[in-house]
């Protein structure tokens, strides 16, 4: 076949949920050996066009040829079986289960009803050092692996089935930079190999980096096939956005530094002196003060989210202690923490965060209503008043409070999250990864609220992975390294994403 | 009427129709009502009292789900307060004085709520799998009521006990007032205060819910506690309708169609979401099944093979998979709005959903 017959090509695709057009008459091709980005907002129909793709949907409307075939398939294995291959934002894979054994699920080398263990372990190494990831231990669990591991682990997966397409679905968005380095590494592997890799990603430096081509969709339509040298950013995101001039203004305005001189003269809300935890996080001291973001920065694993969770109660010190208001303080648990009007966002919002099953308004009112206790039940008036409020300062957009919040998009459960700290009106928040996964223009608003929240007087702790972003809101910036807190830095002229990397990459001895 | 259709009772409901609707068939007087000696008698004054030991070991199971919980012990639990109740009445000279069987009662109640305490001591505080922490009482609860009532069935002739179960009062079966009120009860204290909202919480997502200052440990303590007092209660209620406790058979299995009844009734055994209306409903799904047996003369071999049948039809017609499989079509290929991608309508020029 040659290079520029496309692998895949799908036109026309039309597909509608109850309510909405997720796909209207959308056109995409997959040429062999490239990476191809497929950009757009949230709920523009990227994860509808994998879905219709892999056979999880079926189409209202329109074509899918493979290699030049019309297919149609019924479900995901029939699309793997046929080299269509996909690795989910989310891992989807079994924790308890060994490496192994997870990468050959459902596919085990052996006569049925047999499995030849030795066969697998084998492959499963051989597979594993094709991304030079040869000396994992296949025998051991895969949730006592990192996320990225994880995520190699679903590629491998992913590979062993010959694939002639292979669909990454925000590879990235729980790796750091490293991590991010050796899987594009991976990637430039399969494409010289001739696979055509679908990638998904929010980060828009990582596109440019590993993308050949990309496809942009807006509110299901296709806006048009760009080669990415012909594209730049800001062209890209105005097309996502369909709002070239006042998105853009929006993200610029942001890009103001606050003032970092005023810092001094402001109250102190929570001081850690000498605060530690064995294995977490090495003592260190950090002051929070009213009116002030502080930003951690460091690579995933660093020990910001440990941080986090011994300034809101969750875990506890065994070293140091908490000051607030002049008083030592020993937080028992995250009730404690909330008597002192800290509030905390987690970073596994799915996980720690939201009550799925529970309605936007359940879920916005928990923390309140878990503080009152469960015999003083919030008046229902009170609630509806307060979510209504909320959903207007955030901007949440939803069909009905009354909804489960699963039905939300990222960054809309992000703001029911915000939303419910916000009504026990903290003096402290801790935001853990606010933004990732969610788009530009609810990341621009979640960017935008947490300055002005520090501008009303509350103090904010604000985690990232993105160090641009953290540079953008913070006033004072602790860098991590290794479970230790390296340096601070007030957030000066001067400090920019390259000096900020400089010093994590030191560990602060410069 | 939309909203009707789209509760989740709406299949229950159908179901207990078409199960009254066979019964009369079979037996046309099986709806009539009529008034002897001042007490309400028919057939479904019948079923109410039939299903009054089971709503209420149900209504504590359902709470106890609701937090991603189970409690296989209710019935030996059923057993001891039997126990307990009739070996205090029998051991006094004046078995009908009602100081003898309030005491009784009242130290069947105590021990119920001790149950409860020991099951949830296990679950929420030494963490052991509700599953294997409510075993181990229901094992050793049987042991415990043959050890109350010496491995004998304590028969007692207190006609101020058997009144729970057979009594009347303003012609309706004491038995059902009774249950009324502890079911009404249960339902004001989850609803009428945020006890409902935080069950659902801790059972949707306990690590969430700790991180949102919920203190899970307590509430799921309490509710053990909660289910080991109804099912005390519907202990007395079944003892009393026959005046004696058999340590051996009292409330045997009743822990199995208890837990039908919750998921009838449209509570996930997941925890999270509960309801005690589509409980209530359910038990009295059960109790009718069992007595339409009876009414259209299924052969006695044939009745457990008979009711397992019209369960798998009940819980086929309330799962999703199943109704999406027979359902036409055009409907197919939309899948409910429920699921993670579905997209809320929007207004404005952006339209965000998830991704």
């Amino acid at each position: 076949m040659s290079r520029h017959e496309p692998v895949l090509t799908m036109s026309g695709i039309r597909k509608a949920f109850p309510g909405v057009v997720a796909l209207d008459g959308v056109d995409f091709r997959l040429l062999p050996g490239e990476v191809h980005a497929l950009m757009g907002e949230n709920g523009a129909g990227k994860s509808t066009l994998i879905k219709v793709l892999t056979g999880v949907y079926d189409v209202d409307d329109g074509r899918i040829e493979l290699e030049g075939r019309p297919v149609r398939f019924s479900g995901p294995g029939q699309a793997q079986q046929c080299g269509i291959s996909t690795v989910y934002q989310e891992v989807n894979l079994c924790p308890n289960l060994s490496i192994a054994e997870n990468i050959f699920i459902g596919r085990q080398p052996g006569t049925r009803p047999l499995v030849r263990w030795s066969a697998m372990r084998r492959r499963a190494t051989e597979l594993l050092e094709r991304l030079h990831l040869g000396d994992l231990d296949v025998n051991a669990a895969l949730g006592s692996c990192s996320i990225a591991i994880q995520q190699m682990v679903a590629i491998a997966r992913a590979l062993d089935v010959d694939a002639r397409v292979l669909i990454l679905d925000e590879p990235t968005s729980s790796l750091d930079a490293a991590e991010v380095a050796e899987l594009f590494r991976v990637i430039r592997q399969l494409k010289t190999d001739g696979v055509a890799v679908l990638f998904v990603s929010h980060f828009l430096d990582q596109v440019y980096e590993i993308a050949d081509r990309m496809t942009v969709l807006r509110n299901g339509k296709l806006i048009g096939e760009y080669p990415v040298a012909e594209l730049p950013p800001v062209a890209l995101v105005g097309k996502m956005l369909g709002r070239e001039r006042e998105a853009l203004e929006e993200l610029q305005e942001l890009s103001v530094r606050p003032d970092g001189a005023d810092g001094e003269n402001r109250e102190a809300v929570l001081a850690a002196e000498g605060l530690g935890r064995t294995g977490a996080i090495e003592p260190f001291d950090l002051t929070v003060h009213s009116g002030e973001v502080v930003g951690l920065a460091g690579l995933l694993g660093s020990g910001r989210t440990e941080i986090a969770r011994l300034f809101f109660g969750a875990d506890r010190p065994d070293r140091g202690r908490l000051r607030m208001d002049d008083q030592a303080v020993t937080l028992h648990g995250p009730r404690d923490a909330m008597a002192r009007r800290i509030a905390f966002c987690p970073e596994d919002r799915r996980n720690d965060g939201l009550i799925e099953d529970l309605t936007v308004r359940e879920n916005i009112i928990l923390a309140l209503q878990a503080a009152r206790g469960w015999a003083r039940p919030l008046p229902r008036r009170r609630q509806d008043e307060l979510v209504q409020e909320y959903v207007d300062l955030l901007g949440i957009r939803l069909a009905d409070p009354e909804r489960p919040v699963r039905e939300l998009s990222g960054g809309n459960q992000q703001k029911v999250l915000l939303a419910r700290w916000l009504i026990t009106r903290p003096r402290l928040l801790i935001v853990d990864e606010p933004t990732r996964g969610i788009d530009v223009g609810a990341k621009a608003e979640i960017q935008r609220l947490l300055t002005r929240l520090a501008l009303e007087g509350m103090a904010v702790l604000f985690i990232s992975a993105e160090l641009e972003e953290v540079l953008r809101l913070s006033h004072r910036i602790a860098v991590l390294r290794d479970h230790r807190v390296v340096r601070q830095l007030e957030n000066q002229e001067g400090l920019t994403v390259d000096s900020l990397t400089q010093v994590i990459a030191d560990g602060g001895a410069a | 009427m939309k909203r009707l259709l789209g509760s989740r009772l709406v299949w229950p409901s159908a179901v207990l129709v078409l199960l009254v609707l066979t019964n009369l068939w079979f037996s046309h007087g099986f709806l009539s009502i009529e008034i002897r000696d001042g007490h309400l008698y028919g057939s479904l004054i019948d079923i109410l009292r039939d299903a009054t030991p089971l709503t209420l070991v149900a209504l504590g199971m359902t709470v106890v789900i609701a937090t991603a919980g189970i409690d296989l012990s209710v019935g030996s639990v059923m057993a001891i307060s039997a126990a307990v109740a009739c070996l205090w009445i029998s051991k006094q000279d004046h078995q009908d004085t009602l100081a003898a069987v309030a005491v009784g009662v009242l130290l069947a109640l105590v021990v119920s709520l001790m149950a409860g305490l020991w099951n949830g001591l296990l679950v929420s505080v030494l963490g052991i799998q509700p599953i294997i922490a409510t075993l181990i009482l229901m094992v050793a609860g049987r042991g415990v009521a043959q050890l109350i009532t010496g491995g004998q069935i304590i028969t007692l002739t207190s006609n101020t006990y058997n009144s729970i179960g057979t009594g009347y009062v303003l012609t309706l079966p004491i038995c059902v007032l009774l249950t009324a009120v502890v079911v009404a009860a249960g339902a004001v204290l989850t609803r009428r205060t945020a006890l409902g909202l935080l069950l659902e919480s801790v059972g949707g997502n306990p690590k969430a819910s700790r991180l949102a200052g919920i203190q899970s440990r307590r509430l799921i303590w309490g509710a053990y506690v909660f289910a080991g007092l109804v099912a005390g209660i519907a202990g007395l209620i079944d003892s009393s309708n026959v005046s004696s406790a058999d340590g051996n058979n009292l409330g045997l299995l009743i822990e199995l169609d208890a837990i039908l009844a919750v998921v009838i009734g449209g509570t996930s055994l997941d925890g999270g979401r509960f309801s005690i209306a589509g409980t209530v409903l359910g038990s009295v799904i059960i109790t009718t099944l069992d007595i339409t047996i009876v009414t259209i003369g299924v052969p006695t071999d044939a009745t457990q093979l008979f009711k397992a049948i019209v369960v798998l039809i009940l819980c086929l017609v309330q799962s999703p998979a199943f109704r999406a499989r027979i359902a036409p079509r055009r409907r197919r290929r939309n899948p409910p709005a429920a699921t993670p991608d579905a997209l809320p309508p929007v207004t404005g020029d952006v339209v965000e959903v998830s991704a």
